[in-house]
């Protein structure tokens, strides 16, 4: 279906470069444009060339394909698209991808992704056995808790997604939340898995989840990472998963409000990275916002693109382990980095496991270690616990 | 002649690997616009970032006699940056910042692949009290391109061409030198671009690249004053339009005048939308500009050729947006992602016989029109676009919608117009009209700037 639509569409880009910038066009905010600057890197620079394959005017190469994976899928070309078709570009880059999984013609790195979800459950290629490393006695779901705490893959796996994981559970803790984990029976959420094109593993992950949901009776899901709740929240209930779904932040914010959470302490200056998955896929820019502001202590100072014109960190579909527009100082992480540094904020907080690994890679790079923090929404929330 | 690869290795040590391409798919798009001119494919595709790196390229082109394009967004829609003997393409986007701002002076220096969306949102955040002519192509045009095409913008009515606001130059000549045009020439103030000097920078605007590569580029800024509203009026009396215009710039109340003309929606057909823009530092500023354009236009309300249209919110919104984004949309009317307009500068008495004939020309040829109209000048000229647009995906169609300009094109040179960022045909068409001196002074300049011929070949060629 997906395929068939970017088909008969993909044609109608103009190429105008709306799809490159932010809402008061300050700079640009196309991630792999912002990093390699030529227009193939371009959203329309994308589309051209997918059309342009389609038609046979050009072969499959590794460089096309690089190009088709660079994109981050971090929606700002849907958002600045002035055409009627806008909503549907994001899909006709999967729907590419999809077409070029099927041949079997992608990146080597693409290639490793899908093979380390399809064998280990978890594109780090890291034993399933692993997957609760750092979980250190926290409960498994049982029935009759009220939310399947959902951790992802970098929560479960990566350092610094591990330190997010932990910090929500002791914070959903104090506050006498009924939760519990998977451990290690979870499955990765297949969001990446998507974005990147595999659709037949995609339905694969979907189906086991939604499965294992099933048969130990959750009805509602908190989820760490916003991939994984965009995942769950728009794609699953099309294949059959029936369950509400919740980002971590959103249920911080109705803790706060209902006072079972009462942050105080924390002197800190923050700035606030919107994940793309949060923001401009499923509008989630108030809450994690009213969170950071519900603490005293704690000012909350603007980037200067924010919510619907954040910029990525470059980590989207996958790139968080495939890295593909690493190693430039106009990488998109760097770029962030730099200009959450300018705000003058001492902590950038952040509420995606992929926007952590991504900018806390950036900050050494930088040489910002020390000068600004990364942090997360439950890791600022902990902190300022009585 | 050093071999191709030399060629590259030689472009990769002036930028830098990460910025040079000689790959098929850099080569596929830039080899072609969203207009209707044939595709060629540059060898390569480069992305300078200082004049130093521009200044070694053409100096490597010069060497090996290989050509050089220097490109901004690419949106002249016309092909006049597809390389037509191929060569190495500057794409020129890289060289970005805003260097200088002289606020009393009201000029602003930028660097030749600044864009205007880059610009207008420097000048918003840091600089309120002042604006450019922002033209209604996408923020993704670049001012350098603008002015070398002779774009107009939103402060056209009152100050002419937006290459008329240029107030310095630094061009990298064909040869390789470095050349400082107007007063930057022997001072460091940028605010001429001749007066009282001779005025060098003819050399360069209009001519597409053709005679040097602007790498920095001067631009006069105007008061932006706190308010801005749209006026918008209604007639089915073609012939009355050219008055109106008149009349709305004899007020010297309005900062821009723009007519519109489309057959759907159908209540749209047959009538056109004048707008009339105006600003004020207060309501009653505002206020006043309000009755003055209502004076002069007043008759025309009493005998109800002319009608003020009460204009919502959600239809002042994209009047008021700049850029357009309406201008854009019209690529996808046909849901084919593609448009392409001529846009003849020619006296506005024109406009009643060449509406009459954009209405013709799309019926003969079956396709989709539109017109947006923009005085120039207080009323010395008007740019008028017979605009079609046209599905990428049905080469029927695009034949068409080439043929239905080239006719529109001839015309418009027969009524007495100038054909404006004229395409290959066009350019030829224009050549072939020219005054014959004129022509031969043309191709001795070219031919002195540019004794190898190398930058845009193809363009502007005088036989």
């Amino acid at each position: 279906m997906i395929q068939q639509k970017y088909v008969s569409q993909i044609h109608r880009c103009f190429r105008c470069g709306y799809c490159k910038f932010p809402t008061d066009y300050s700079s640009f905010n196309c991630p792999p444009y912002r990093r390699f600057r030529f227009e193939t890197y371009s959203t329309g620079g994308r589309l051209w060339l997918i059309y342009a394959w389609l038609k046979g005017e050009i072969e499959w190469s590794e460089h096309l394909a690089e190009i088709l994976y660079t994109c981050t899928t971090c929606k700002n070309c849907a958002e600045q698209c002035p055409m009627k078709f806008a909503p549907d570009i994001v899909d006709w880059i999967v729907g590419a991808r999809s077409d070029m999984v099927e041949k079997g013609r992608i990146p080597p790195r693409v290639a490793r992704f899908f093979e380390a979800v399809h064998g280990y459950g978890n594109p780090l290629k890291l034993l399933r056995s692993d997957r609760a490393a750092w979980a250190n006695g926290t409960k498994p779901y049982s029935a009759g808790d009220e939310y399947l705490l959902y951790i992802g893959c970098l929560g479960s796996y990566d350092e610094n997604g591990q330190k997010m994981a932990k910090s929500l559970v002791d914070v959903l803790e104090a506050a006498g939340v009924s939760f519990g984990i998977l451990g290690n029976d979870e499955e990765c959420c297949g969001n990446e898995i998507y974005m990147l094109g595999e659709m037949g593993l995609f339905q694969n992950l979907v189906e086991k989840n939604s499965q294992k949901f099933k048969e130990l009776g959750v009805k509602k899901v908190v989820t760490l990472c916003p991939h994984g709740y965009n995942a769950m929240k728009n794609s699953y209930p099309t294949l059959g998963g029936s369950f509400e779904v919740y980002h971590y932040t959103q249920l911080l914010r109705d803790l706060v409000k209902k006072n079972k959470i009462k942050p105080s302490r924390n002197k800190i200056k923050v700035t606030y990275q919107d994940p793309c998955f949060l923001g401009r896929y499923n509008n989630i820019y108030d809450e994690p916002r009213q969170v950071l502001q519900s603490i005293p202590a704690v000012e909350l100072v603007e980037m200067e693109r924010n919510r619907k014109d954040a910029f990525c960190c470059g980590g989207g579909s996958g790139n968080f382990v495939m890295d593909l527009l690493a190693g430039d100082e106009d990488s998109p992480a760097r770029v962030r980095v730099r200009e959450a540094y300018a705000t003058g904020a001492d902590t950038l907080v952040v509420a995606c496991p992929s926007c952590m690994t991504m900018f806390t890679d950036a900050v050494k790079t930088e040489d910002l270690d020390g000068k600004l923090m990364i942090k997360d929404i439950s890791q600022i929330v902990r902190g300022s616990l009585p | 002649m050093v071999t191709t690869n030399a060629i590259y290795e030689s472009l990769v040590k002036i930028v830098g690997k990460n910025y040079v391409s000689n790959q098929k798919e850099e080569q596929y798009f830039y080899a072609r616009d969203g207009g209707l001119m044939p595709p060629l494919e540059p060898d390569y595709v480069v992305l300078p970032k200082t004049t130093e790196e521009v200044k070694e390229i053409v100096k490597l082109a010069n060497r090996e006699k290989v050509p050089v394009v220097p490109t901004g967004a690419g949106l002249a829609l016309t092909g006049l940056v597809i390389p037509q003997k191929g060569g190495i393409l500057l794409d020129m986007k890289r060289m970005d910042r805003i260097l200088e701002l002289n606020e009393k002076a009201r000029y602003v220096i930028v660097e030749g692949g600044t864009t205007h969306g880059a610009l207008k949102s420097y000048l918003q955040k840091h600089h309120p009290d002042l604006r450019h002519s922002i033209p209604d192509s996408p923020p993704a045009a670049t001012v350098v391109a603008n002015v070398v095409i002779h774009g107009q913008g939103r402060l056209s009515q009152q100050h002419g061409f937006n290459s008329d606001m240029v107030s310095g130059l630094e061009v990298v000549l064909p040869t390789g030198e470095v050349c400082l045009i107007g007063s930057c020439s022997v001072s460091s103030f940028w605010f001429s671009k001749g007066a009282p000097l001779p005025d060098l920078s003819g050399l360069f605007l209009g001519w597409f690249g053709t005679t040097g590569i602007i790498t920095k580029l001067g631009l006069k800024l105007y008061p932006c004053k706190k308010m801005r509203d749209v006026m918008l009026f209604l007639t089915d009396r073609v012939e009355l339009v050219p008055d109106i215009m008149l009349k709305l710039s004899h007020t010297e109340m309005v900062e821009d005048v723009t007519i519109s003309a489309q057959p759907l929606p159908l209540r749209y057909k047959g009538t056109f939308w004048i707008m009339a823009y105006i600003t004020g530092d207060s309501e009653e500023e505002l206020e006043f500009k309000r009755k003055m354009v209502w004076g002069a236009l007043w008759g025309y309300f009493e005998s109800r050729d002319l009608g003020p249209l009460s204009v919502s919110p959600d239809m002042k919104a994209p009047l008021m947006s700049m850029p357009s984004k309406d201008i854009t949309r019209f690529a996808d009317v046909a849901k084919g992602g593609g448009f392409q307009y001529a846009g003849p500068i020619t006296p506005i008495e024109k406009f009643p016989a060449f509406i009459q004939k954009l209405e013709e020309v799309a019926q003969k040829y079956n396709v989709f029109y539109a017109s947006t109209t923009r005085l120039i000048g207080s009323g010395h000229c008007m740019m008028f676009s017979f605009s079609f647009s046209f599905n990428r995906a049905n080469p029927d169609e695009m034949a068409r919608a080439k043929e239905a300009l080239d006719e529109c094109s001839k015309f418009a040179l027969e009524e007495g117009g100038v054909l404006w960022k004229a395409d290959l045909d066009e350019q030829k068409m224009l050549m072939e009209k020219m005054d014959p001196n004129t022509l031969n002074l043309m191709k001795k300049i070219k031919q002195l700037l540019d004794p190898s011929g190398i930058m845009n070949p193809g363009n502007w060629e005088a036989k």
